[in-house]
């Protein structure tokens, strides 16, 4: 695995998804490095998400081709659970299932390890998400919005995948609670050696978190770079975007 | 990256040198648990364990977790273990791994199953008691609703009332008749098989009048209601207040029970008699088929046998019992909505719970009504 390839973790090249005579996304190339955390931008109902949910292949493409970790990627997202772990919006855990048998689940689907294991693996996963053992016995309806989304991160990082896709981790969060997440999906994303991939209107974690931003407006990557170089783009939208009255306030910290 | 990982083991007398090689990720778990197992007796042995991590070409939580696990057990009891050659790029994960499951929670004490059984007992009795309160509760709500809706009759929400009617009434009509007529054929059948013997076939018009108009056209179409529409009922509310709907509601000074459940209540009152008097009638045509294809009884024969058999009396006895039961359906299927929390766990055990409770309290019902009927000479 040299060459090119083992640059980009994700390559997307000429993507083109629509639903009935509406197309999101109009040849869209993207690449993602490897080890990098790549921060997408884009107006509400632009196509951020369908662009992820392509990428995992919940939905499906019209054409272009989707590499992942060098290997293209099928209509279908199956096979993969072990190439990326995903963090939803909502967090998405099984209600019916405890915190510890939600960050297990993907073990025991995938591997065949013993129970012992598998709880000291669960445990593990939960303390490097910053929570305590104490917590592993709760329901999903018992936590609160930060630990679902650290409890959901912990089950998403159970296989140790090397790309993970983030939808807006900091939404519904405290500023500090989104801080404290920043921070966290920062020091996971050295230790572990992640890529990650986030969608994102947080600016604070746009500024704080991402090497690199993509711009995503009229179903195309208009602007992609590090975010020094997102608030100098002439592009319209990106302009009113970083530009706006509500990122004058991070305009002044970043000068 | 394609070999097997391996751990090799040199020791030399209290000591111990472990050279894991290879990649440890959780690809290869099966293979990782049988080595760090087989050298466990051997940690157990040496006095000072060295690990030698140089040899690793690929880790990730697991693996490092494995190793750590080792080195835990070889540092116990006044042991020595270390790690030595940690890669650059693995350092920061062992040095996350060492930092985890460092703190066991004190384990729940197992409660003693016989006094759990009775814990649990105890608390479905103490909690039945908190049913018949939110029964009472949601019964008294209604008629508030509806002395509302009596001095303000615009107050009534006739579109959704219209909408409720349409949905558990006339879209219900297919379902019922079919039931219906099929239980009214099978009755009739048997009670042809049976009477034949001793020659009272004649009889079998009167079993099914009687059987049909007074008991099991009401009581059918009621349990077909309550797992039909009830259940739907407990759904559509369950998920309103999993959404925070209900809240919502309430906050812009509406009464949830006036928006949403008295025209579903209302729609089911209204609704059940109409539906158990079309049951009624599709369960007496059975019966009247199968007098003629198989008690080769005609129709008009039929209807005058029926006509001698049954009254009006039979008749309102049966529908007199509708609106009731619907009444018991509506409330049960709605509270148990509204006592939905945040899962969609919770949401499928509250729709069971209400279907089974509104069975049960129309078959209580029912036989109430039977004492009250038989009493008052009906």
């Amino acid at each position: 695995m040299d060459g090119p390839q083992d640059e980009f973790a994700i390559r997307v090249r000429d993507l083109v998804v629509g639903f009935g005579r509406q197309t999101v996304l109009d040849h869209l190339s993207l690449d993602v490095r490897r080890g990098e955390i790549l921060g997408l931008v884009g107006a509400s109902g632009g196509g951020k998400s369908v662009l992820m949910r392509t990428i995992i292949g919940l939905i499906p493409r019209r054409g272009g081709t989707i590499e992942v970790m060098g290997q293209s990627a099928g209509g279908d997202g199956r096979g993969a659970a072990m190439a990326w772990g995903i963090l939803f919006q909502q967090g998405a855990l099984f209600s019916s299932l405890t915190v510890r048998q939600n960050v297990q689940f993907p073990l025991r689907e995938n591997l065949v390890l013993s129970q012992e294991l598998m709880d000291e693996i669960a445990i593990a996963k939960l303390e490097m998400v910053g929570l305590r053992a104490e917590d592993a016995d709760k329901y999903p309806a018992e936590l609160s919005g930060g630990m679902t989304k650290r409890v959901a991160l912990a089950r998403a990082l159970a296989l140790d995948p090397p790309i993970l896709f983030l939808d807006e981790p900091t939404s519904g969060l405290d500023p500090i609670a989104a801080g404290d997440f920043d921070v966290l999906i920062k020091t996971l994303q050295r230790t572990l050696e992640l890529t990650v991939f986030m969608v994102t209107h947080d600016l604070a974690s746009l500024t704080t978190v991402c090497d690199r931003v993509a711009a995503l407006a009229d179903g195309k990557i208009v602007a992609i770079g590090p975010m020094r170089e997102l608030l100098q783009s002439e592009h319209p939208w990106v302009r009113a975007y970083f530009h706006g009255k509500r990122s004058q306030m991070l305009q002044h910290e970043m000068r | 990256m394609n070999h097997e990982p391996l751990l090799l083991a040199t020791p030399s007398g209290d000591e111990l040198k472990l050279r894991p090689e290879g990649p440890w990720t959780a690809a290869n778990v099966m293979t990782l648990e049988t080595l760090s197992r087989s050298v466990g007796g051997d940690v157990d042995r040496s006095r000072v364990v060295t690990l030698d991590m140089s040899g690793i070409s690929a880790l990730d939580t697991l693996g490092a977790w494995v190793l750590e696990k080792l080195s835990r057990r070889a540092a116990s009891s006044g042991r020595s273990a270390e790690f030595v050659g940690v890669a650059d790029h693995f350092s920061g994960l062992m040095d996350e791994v060492r930092q985890v499951n460092r703190h066991t929670p004190a384990p729940a004490p197992a409660p003693n199953p016989v006094l759990a059984r009775l814990g649990d007992l105890g608390k479905s009795t103490v909690g039945s008691r908190e049913d018949i309160t939110i029964f009472l509760q949601m019964l008294g709500a209604l008629f508030m609703a509806v002395i509302g809706v009596l001095r303000r009759p615009r107050s009534l929400r006739l579109t959704s009332l219209v909408y409720q009617l349409y949905r558990i009434g006339w879209q219900a009509i297919p379902i019922v008749a079919l039931i219906t007529f099929l239980i009214g054929a099978i009755i009739a059948q048997q009670g042809f098989f049976h009477f034949r013997r001793f020659g009272a076939e004649s009889y079998t018009v009167d079993m099914v009048g009687i059987l049909v108009l007074r008991e099991l056209g009401v009581l059918i179409v009621a349990i077909m209601v309550a797992g039909r529409s009830g259940s739907a009922y407990t759904a559509e509310l369950g998920s309103m207040k999993m959404r925070e709907e209900i809240d919502a509601l309430s906050t812009m000074g509406l009464d949830p029970v006036d928006v949403l459940i008295l025209p579903r209540v209302a729609a089911l009152v209204i609704a059940l008699p109409i539906l158990t008097f079309i049951g009624s009638i599709a369960a007496l045509y059975g019966g009247g088929l199968v007098a003629q294809f198989y008690g080769d009884m005609g129709p008009a024969i039929y209807i005058a046998r029926l006509h001698e058999a049954i009254s009006v009396t039979h008749f309102e006895v049966g529908i007199l019992k509708a609106p009731f039961m619907a009444l018991v359906i509506g409330i049960v299927a709605c509270s148990e909505g509204l006592r939905v929390k945040g899962s969609a766990e919770s949401l499928g055990r509250q729709t069971t719970t209400s279907v089974v409770k509104s069975i049960f309290l129309v078959i209580v019902l029912d036989g109430l009504f039977a004492v009250f009927f038989a009493s008052i000479g009906m």
